[in-house]
């Protein structure tokens, strides 16, 4: 039934369920809080001369032996906890946007030429995507930050460690834009519009970009929401597999790093609540993000 | 025809809505009615949106979700069909209602022999062991003639060809004996030569079998040729019900007279189709006006000399071989073909699908490079051997309108948008302003109004997008139009408005056309000289005149022929 | 069949060559291999002569040529950090990883799949949105904090299970398993399920996603008109169509479970190639690095080339094609 289906590129009416608003709102405060966090955590944990070994292992404030001044606890040296999450958040999000950003630039922009053009540019492109993605995403960032460890001396390591985790997560990721920019673009490229394009003699530049990649743009906005999530939990990894942010200027990962080693002495808050934020994060944008594939993907879209 | 058996199907008074998610309800079908006897093929026609595909879903309970049975009764076989389970009680899909689907391409299950797929329908209902269903699947075969049975038993659908698909998807549908068959356009996905076949078939079985057929389509060419009775529906409601023969010579509703007008005839040629409410045609006369007097400052217009000609024209593509250095399969699209086309003229070139037609229209417009011959423009080389340094100004005198009006326009960019491209590309207009005037001419030019430029194309109906189409062609201001299948995708009412507005734009500003069509009834309205194509080859060129009075090719003899139209309709002939 | 054998295995070796080039590149250009093997106090000379017996000195080409030879007959250099033979060190670690992804795939699979088809079935049902909601946490959790709190509640808290280690293994000549003792069994549930449970989610979406489009095709559209028993249409044709993809799928899964087994090696102490890796990476072990490359990229390939030919295998449109 034609009649039924919506007009394309509307939007207006969003529909999105409860759970999926609820998400949205969840994800949006989190990552407010992040950025806010030098304005909103009591503490600064970076701050040397803002806390003391003496408060150190403190448990919340609301079990029996809490101190109100640390709310969630502190950690092994004495910081006071929700400050360093909220310091590791911003470190988390900025890295995994960063690694985002990243690879979605490189990949929308390869995944253009390698289906606009075919042939031997299509050819090189996606061999050489094949082989990255013969290596799954946390075996090349270690690769990168192993090889990154062993090229720099060992103190810019931890100042440059930023960079690395970013370079080391989009060196995989821009693969999965390259490959659904190229299949749309193929899609695109046999339309009759660009068709049309090609007949008035436009530069394949010209249909490139003002033509073709506003029409592949959304995928590409679908898969950034997924892959935000992912990167996010890739950091995370390397950081709580000792490869990613330095203690002293902790991820979310790395804060779960030193509380698992003072789990099993029954300091359980160190590593329980970076992590609780660190899923509810993830699931919350992974929520959004598999609404808007089910709604952007044709292929679940019920056929006409 | 007995009267006392109860007719085969008995539809009455059926209403199906759909639920929409804003909680209004969207009405799909209203007030239908029709009966269908033993032996009896009923038609059901209308354009699309009209309800027909939704009546065979609903007799066969497979209304798509959330649709339901409002109000109003089905009877097959005499009982009635519960519409809350979508059956009736004692009748079961697949025994006793056979179904026959549009694209025989995916009806069938890629991963499953054609024995699997035969007769798992026998064995679930009428229990029969392996061995009995393995023969009778083997006869059905027979039955619906297809060569060497015994082979394709054990053929996976890829091996069969598209027509040989259908027949295995209809002896599907007969393989237990069903009273009842529901074809859903089982004929629109396939060539004029392999329908013609498949029509015959299924006008056996009705006859053979006394199986009666409820045909969806939106053909009145296969109505004229098998239905017994047709049913012509529009947005939901019949308009008007009775014999082929009567319904298509005397119409009596005003939609059915607008709807069968608008088929284009294969008898006789029309100065202008007669259409149903055409869009405002407004400033068209005088938009047009203006583009003549600019296209006659411009040069010579229309001097019926010859503006294109294409010289022994060969296209080949390559497959890639697997290993490095393996030769691929060569496959000649276009093989040593060569006509010319004069200015001011319309010239049609026909042929089925895969004979190349599209092919040489995209080497004329410069979307395909040819491995061989060449093409010139008013003498000058612009593909193949000898090509012109500089086809940049030559290639603004050609342009194209293509077959699907959803995809030629990017979804993406306001229509006014769209039409400047070309007009600023050629620097035919010194600013933006000038260059958005003559995109309202152009907009003007094609009978919409001039206000469609700040709108995006999802806001226009399939018809006017093709409108749009044409007006971004136009704005290049170009000598030649290449039409590849420019109306194939469109419903016919709307399809006679587009060779109309063509037809206009070539008798005002002069233009000439290149017309690409499968449809010998389309290009028999349309063109002055019609080339027909088969497997690459040229077979026969000539005026269409004489090519539809004395076709001299026998393929060509064949193809006209086969084509279903109008003015053979059943019966009528056995009764002459 | 041939063809499709041949053109993978052409593929194959491109792939190969590429890992090995940039396994090569690394352990070549790197940091610096004298630096990192000789003591601080060491002398030039003696620096000179470890850099000849290296075999630094030479052009880069000859140094890539003898790398090649000296992989293929299996020596793929000493280890840095504990002074080894590499391969000694792979060959040792490598059962323990091996055994904890056969079980993990399996546990994917078994899980995965029937999910995978509820879901698709009955889209909203009470089960099929819980199996959605679980799998959503699944695929966003961290498969560390996952098996931290399998660590906490089974092995913390219950007691029921070992947290680390492989428990009691046998030595079957090369290959020492944990399967075939009552420890080694128990050793391995935590660490599998934490490893399984993300593949598992993959799975089940797959599957989920697969079995709705089919659901949606023209031929399963045409079989219900053929009245044919839904339950023969979901289980005996639809669901083998939608099976295609996850082969490819589980193959290519396969090869990153022997990845993502670094984390749950490091998390339960599992003393197999990942742990290796990981201790590696931190000390800049490179020709660990390197070679636990070439076995990963090794990996991958080999399960590659199978699951395409057993797609054409299985599908008969690739079947006919290569014919």
């Amino acid at each position: 039934m034609k009649t039924l289906t919506a007009s394309p590129g509307l939007i207006t009416r969003i529909g999105a369920p409860i759970s999926v608003m609820v998400a949205g709102v969840v994800a949006l405060v989190m990552v407010a809080c992040a950025l806010l966090a030098s304005r909103i955590a009591p503490y600064d944990p970076t701050d040397l001369a803002s806390f003391d070994l003496i408060n150190a292992e403190l448990p919340p404030a609301f079990s029996a032996d809490g101190d109100p001044r640390f709310l969630l606890g502190t950690d092994n040296q004495g910081r006071d906890l929700l400050s360093a999450m909220l310091y590791g958040a911003r470190v988390s999000i900025a890295i995994g946007g960063g690694a985002v950003l990243v690879a979605a630039t490189i990949g929308v922009f390869l995944g253009l030429l390698a289906g606009y053009y075919g042939g031997k540019v299509d050819a090189v492109i996606m061999r050489v995507a094949d082989v990255i993605l013969s290596f799954p995403t946390i075996l090349l960032a270690l690769l990168v930050s192993g090889i990154a460890r062993a090229v720099l001396p060992g103190a810019a390591t931890a100042e440059w460690a930023p960079v690395i985790l970013i370079c080391a997560i989009a060196i995989h990721e821009w693969v999965q834009y390259a490959r659904t920019v190229r299949a749309a673009t193929m899609v695109e490229t046999a339309k009759e519009y660009v068709r049309a394009g090609k007949v008035i003699g436009l530069p394949s530049r010209r249909i490139m970009l003002r033509h073709i990649l506003p029409n592949v743009m959304s995928p590409v906005l679908v898969i950034s929401t997924i892959n935000l999530a992912a990167a996010v939990l890739t950091e995370a990894t390397l950081s709580f597999l000792g490869v990613g942010m330095p203690p002293t200027y902790p991820s979310l990962g790395t804060l779960i790093r030193i509380g698992n080693e003072f789990v099993f002495s029954g300091i359980w808050w160190i590593a329980l609540f970076p992590a609780l934020a660190l899923v509810i994060l993830v699931v919350a944008v992974n929520l959004v993000g598999d609404w808007l594939r089910d709604r952007f993907n044709p292929k679940l879209r019920v056929k006409r | 025809m007995s009267t006392l058996q109860p007719p085969v199907l008995a539809i009455d008074d059926l209403r199906v809505e759909y639920p929409l998610a804003d909680g209004s309800v969207f009405t799909a079908v209203e007030r239908a009615s029709l009966v269908i006897h033993t032996g009896e093929i009923h038609a059901l026609v209308g354009e699309s949106g009209a309800g027909k595909t939704t009546i065979g879903n609903a007799v066969m309970g497979l209304l798509e979700k959330p649709g339901r049975i409002a109000s109003g009764t089905i009877h097959i076989g005499g009982k009635p069909l519960d519409p809350n389970k979508g059956s009736a009680e004692g009748v079961v899909l697949g025994r006793d209602v056979g179904a026959v689907f549009q694209d025989p391409m995916t009806s069938l299950n890629p991963l499953f022999t054609v024995e699997s797929q035969l007769t798992e329908t026998m064995r679930a209902h009428l229990k029969l062991d392996r061995a009995a269903a393995r023969a009778r699947a083997l006869q059905l075969l027979k039955d619906v003639g297809i060569p060497e049975p015994q082979r394709r038993l054990k053929a996976y659908p890829h091996q069969l060809s598209g027509g040989q698909r259908q027949r295995v998807v209809i002896a599907s549908a007969l393989s237990c004996d069903p009273k009842l068959v529901v074809a859903d356009e089982p004929t629109t996905a396939l060539d004029v030569s392999v329908q013609a076949q498949i029509l015959r078939l299924l006008r056996d079985l009705a006859d053979q079998r006394g199986i009666g057929i409820l045909l969806v389509t939106h053909n009145m060419g296969v109505v004229a040729q098998i239905a017994d009775r047709v049913t012509i529906m529009h947005r939901g409601m019949v308009v008007e019900t009775g014999p082929t023969a009567e319904v298509l010579r005397h119409p009596r509703a005003p939609y059915a007279k607008a709807l069968i007008g608008a088929v284009p005839r294969i008898d006789a040629r029309l100065e202008r189709f007669p259409v149903i409410g055409e869009e405002g045609k407004g400033r068209a006369a005088e938009a047009r006006a203006v583009l003549r007097s600019k296209a006659e400052r411009t040069g010579a217009i229309a001097d019926g000399g010859p503006i294109l000609s294409v010289e022994n024209l060969q296209v080949e593509y390559t497959t890639r071989g697997v290993l490095p250095g393996s030769k691929g399969h060569r496959f000649r699209a276009v093989d040593g073909v060569s006509f010319s086309v004069n200015s001011g003229e319309v010239f049609g070139l026909v042929g089925e699908s895969g004979c190349g037609k599209t092919t040489i229209a995209n080497v004329v417009s410069g979307l395909l490079k040819p491995t061989a011959g060449r093409v010139t423009y008013r003498g000058h080389t612009i593909a193949g051997e000898g090509m012109v340094r500089c086809v940049g100004p030559l290639r603004q005198a050609i342009q194209m309108i293509f077959q699907d009006p959803y995809s030629s326009l990017n979804s993406r960019m306001r229509i006014g948008t769209i039409l400047a491209e070309p007009i600023l590309f050629y620097r035919l207009a010194s600013s933006k302003a000038e260059a958005a005037a003559d995109v309202a001419r152009m907009i003007e030019a094609v009978g919409l109004e001039a206000d469609a430029a700040q709108r995006f194309p999802h806001a226009f109906s399939g018809g006017q997008r093709q409108r749009l189409s044409i007006a971004r062609a136009l704005g290049a201001r170009p000598k030649l139009i290449v039409c590849d299948e420019p109306t194939s995708s469109l419903d016919v009412s709307v399809q006679a408005q587009i060779l109309n507005l063509l037809k206009d734009l070539r008798d005002a500003t002069g233009l000439t056309l290149l017309l690409i069509s499968h449809d010998l009834a389309v290009v028999r309205q349309m063109c002055d000289r019609v080339a027909v194509m088969r497997n690459g080859k040229l077979v026969e060129e000539a005026s269409a005149e004489t090519l539809f009075s004395t076709p001299q090719h026998p393929y060509t003899r064949e193809l006209l022929s086969l084509v279903p139209t109008l003015d053979r309709i059943r019966g009528e002939a056995q009764a002459a | 069949m041939l063809k499709v054998f041949l053109s993978r295995l052409g593929q194959a070796i491109l792939v190969m060559l590429v890992v090995s080039a940039v396994s090569f590149v690394m352990f070549r250009f790197v940091g610096d291999p004298v630096a990192s093997m000789s003591r601080e106090s060491a002398t030039i000379e003696e620096k000179t002569e470890l850099r000849r017996s290296l075999g630094l000195d030479q052009p880069v080409v000859v140094q890539y040529g003898h790398f090649l030879a000296r992989t293929l007959s299996g020596d793929l250099g000493i280890s840095y950090r504990n002074q080894r033979p590499v391969t000694q060190l792979i060959a040792e670690r490598l059962p323990a990883t091996l055994e904890l992804v056969i079980v993990a795939t399996l546990l994917s699979l078994a899980l995965g799949i029937p999910l995978g088809v509820l879901c698709a079935l009955k889209p909203n049902g009470v089960a099929a949105r819980g199996v959605q909601a679980l799998s959503l946490i699944g695929i966003s959790t961290p498969t560390f904090v996952t098996g931290i709190v399998l660590i906490l509640v089974f092995a913390v808290s219950l007691g029921w299970l070992p947290s680390f280690g492989r428990g009691q293994v046998i030595d079957l000549g090369w290959w020492s398993t944990g399967f075939l003792t009552a420890s080694g069994m128990t050793s391995l549930l935590l660490p599998g399920i934490t490893l399984a449970l993300y593949q598992l989610t993959l799975i089940m979406r797959l599957v989920r996603a697969e079995m709705i489009d089919v659901l949606s095709s023209d031929y399963i559209r045409f079989a219900k008109a053929r009245g044919l028993p839904a339950r023969y249409i979901h289980f005996r044709l639809a669901l083998r169509n939608a099976l295609m993809p996850v082969i490819t799928v589980t193959g290519l899964q396969i090869g990153s479970l022997i990845a993502f087994a670094i984390v749950t090696e490091t998390v339960f102490q599992w003393p197999g190639m990942g742990l290796l890796f990981i201790q590696a990476v931190s000390f800049a072990d490179i020709p660990v690095m390197a070679a636990y490359l070439l076995f990963v990229g090794l990996m991958f390939v080999i399960i590659n080339t199978v699951v395409d030919i057993l797609y054409a295998v299985v599908d008969p449109r690739l079947r006919a094609r290569s014919a």
